[in-house]
């Protein structure tokens, strides 16, 4: 009904003897409204109501519902002790302090912890983008007998969760020396289906002519994939890179396997540790603070970059 | 004579096509070579030794291991703490499919009408996605205690006190779910908005000009429309809780009891208490061929039957 109004359609392609009794039901106003186009209709008494409980009510309760815990989180991680244990508690701290962000960082090495993870973050995944753009392009351009089946293998590798190889992957890197060491973190994961498998698809609908002209200037792959591939691909790339940081940054199973030492952790298996020493119904506002510090760097690039995080994380949903 | 010359050319042309051959494959090699070994070494490799593994009756960290054939399997099939596995799993992958998706299609309609400030509900309703497990589980586990909790001074407001989230293993179950779904309904949303933005909104006004109700034109123009995205989303949800939900049974329910799901299983008993490394193995072959089994059947299904058009 709404559709209709807002939209009339045109009088002369209505029939007629219907339409002559359809328009004296309008007031003046409504007329009036459809001429603007018919935004204005949104607002009728009708619409509004409409709008209010079918569009706005609804995200407005989903909203609540996504950003409390969080909220809750922020507040509580500046709420003292007395605030926490309180059975009146406010949404705002009454008396906001710092003391759990600094009690944080007596009961475990939190900066060496926050370095290690913006280490393994960086580190893990710029290589994982280089070997990502290296070998869709190879599986793209340079013509070599199988590489059908080589690509049917990464696709396969693509659906083995880390899960199913920890265990074996534990025994190698023990046996490597690499237990308890940053690059132990970081090396097993290293193996990219999902970004070579993004950027193959990208790289396969680059136009050909664009390379035809650099082949005849005498440009080699290298010239080719870094001078023209992948300045065109910048965000694809960027897009498979801001997924990469995501997972690094919030990756758990592994590191919790292979460290043990409070110095090699990242921030997740940090908070496991810290959690498993607070034990006290006081100690929530120290906890908070530190979901605090895993949670607001993510957030941070999410809000500035969502864009591209969105686009790379339903990859496959849109065809 | 001329034949000769001939295959003397001949051999040239070939010399020539497997010089270039090889080039191609050093450069292949140099290119995609370090991806290939990495994923060789950290992906299959692990792939096959579990299955070695899964043959043997083997503590983590000891030195001897007896063969025992196919009773881990057996064990895990048969065994009363191995089907529970299977009975925890099955409802946590259920709870978590259903409520994240259903949830994620109700927003999703609501985001697609035409109202301001849609843009920001999106990001805003997207972002627990990208969020630490642990982060986002350290929150909840505050909001569920029983006695300090967000959700039970919530509850008291309404006169019901808070069920022991913790201590009851069903409850643990559901709780987990709760926020599973909380962490991934933005995902479904996402995903349900952009199939419900390639539906040709000359088809909705076709069926509005007929005089069908909202819920009819759901129904019947809608739904039929978007069911490429429903499978799509129910195969990748049944995947992704399969693996993803570690962190938050982990940090929630360190013991496991009444979450120990799959995944779950498979380190409880290689780095858990346990250290049935071989058990542990059987696990992770089962869970990956439930998740190759499922693949094939998407990869089978998807394209000829769901596709309206």
């Amino acid at each position: 009904m709404s559709l209709t109004r807002s939209r009339p359609p045109k009088e002369d392609a209505q029939p007629r003897g219907i339409a002559p009794e359809k328009k004296q039901k309008l007031t003046k106003a409504e007329r009036k409204q459809m001429r603007r186009g018919g935004w204005l209709d949104a607002f009728s008494r009708q619409n509004l109501a409409d709008t209010i409980f079918t569009g706005y009510l609804p995200i407005f309760v989903a909203l609540i519902v996504i950003v409390l815990p969080l909220a809750w989180m922020v507040s509580s991680s500046f709420k003292p002790p007395t605030e926490i244990v309180t059975l009146n508690p406010t949404l705002l701290p009454q008396d906001p302090t710092l003391d759990n962000f600094g009690n944080v960082v007596d009961r475990v090495p939190l900066l060496t912890m926050f370095g290690n993870s913006i280490y393994v973050t960086l580190v893990g995944s710029s290589i994982k983008v280089l070997l990502a753009v290296t070998t869709a392009y190879a599986l793209v351009f340079i013509k070599v007998p199988g590489r059908n089946f080589i690509f049917l293998g990464i696709l396969v590798a693509l659906m083995v969760p880390p899960e199913v190889s920890m265990l074996p992957n534990y025994l190698t890197i023990t046996g490597l020396g690499g237990r308890d060491t940053l690059w132990g973190i970081i090396l097993p994961g290293l193996g990219t289906a999902f970004g070579t498998f993004l950027l193959r698809q990208h790289f396969m609908a680059l136009p050909k002519e664009m390379f035809e002209a650099a082949e005849l200037d005498g440009a080699g792959h290298f010239r080719k994939l870094f001078q023209i591939a992948a300045p065109v691909s910048i965000p694809a790339i960027a897009t498979v890179g801001l997924v990469t940081v995501v997972n690094e940054w919030n990756s758990f199973l592994w590191p919790l396997v292979i460290t043990g030492s409070a110095e090699k952790m990242t921030l997740p298996v940090g908070l496991n540790l810290l959690q498993s020493v607070e034990t006290q119904a006081g100690s929530y506002g120290i906890l908070m603070a530190g979901a605090v510090i895993v949670i607001a760097p993510m957030l941070i690039i999410f809000a500035a970059l969502q864009k591209y995080i969105v686009a790379g994380l339903t990859q496959g949903s849109v065809k | 004579m001329s034949s000769a010359v001939q295959t003397e050319q001949e051999r040239t042309r070939a010399r020539a096509h497997r010089r270039r051959q090889s080039k191609n494959w050093s450069l292949f090699l140099l290119f995609a070579g370090p991806n290939i070994l990495l994923i060789l070494a950290f992906i299959y490799y692990p792939l096959f030794s579990n299955m070695y593994y899964s043959t043997l009756d083997w503590r983590l960290g000891s030195s001897s291991a007896t063969q025992i054939g196919l009773e881990n399997y057996v064990a895990f099939f048969t065994s009363d703490s191995g089907l529970e596995v299977w009975r925890v799993t099955g409802i946590f992958t259920a709870g978590a499919v259903l409520g994240s998706m259903i949830l994620g299609l109700l927003i999703a309609l609501v985001l697609n009408k035409k109202i301001p400030g849609k843009t920001a509900a999106r990001t805003a309703v997207f972002s627990p996605y990208v969020l630490s497990g642990v982060g986002v589980a350290m929150v909840w586990n505050f909001i569920f205690d029983p006695t300090r909790g967000g959700l039970s001074h919530i509850l008291g407001f309404f006169g019901v006190s808070s069920p022991e989230w913790y201590l009851n293993e069903d409850w643990s179950l559901f709780m987990v779910i709760i926020v599973y779904v909380w962490k991934n309904l933005g995902y479904c949303a996402v995903v349900f908005l952009a199939g419900l933005q390639s539906i040709p909104k000359d088809l909705i006004e076709a069926a509005t000009i007929d005089r069908a109700g909202p819920i009819r034109r759901f129904v019947s123009v809608t739904l039929p429309l978007l069911t490429p995205t429903v499978f799509f989303l129910l195969v990748t949800n049944i995947l992704f809780s399969m693996t993803n939900a570690f962190d938050i049974l982990r940090t929630m329910t360190p013991t496991g009891h009444g979450t120990n799901t799959i995944i779950f299983e498979i380190y409880l008993q290689s780095f858990g208490a346990y250290q049935r490394a071989g058990y542990s193995a059987a696990i992770a072959v089962v869970l990956f061929f439930t998740l190759f089994f499922i693949t094939a059947v998407q990869l089978r299904f998807v394209e000829r039957k769901v596709h309206y058009s």
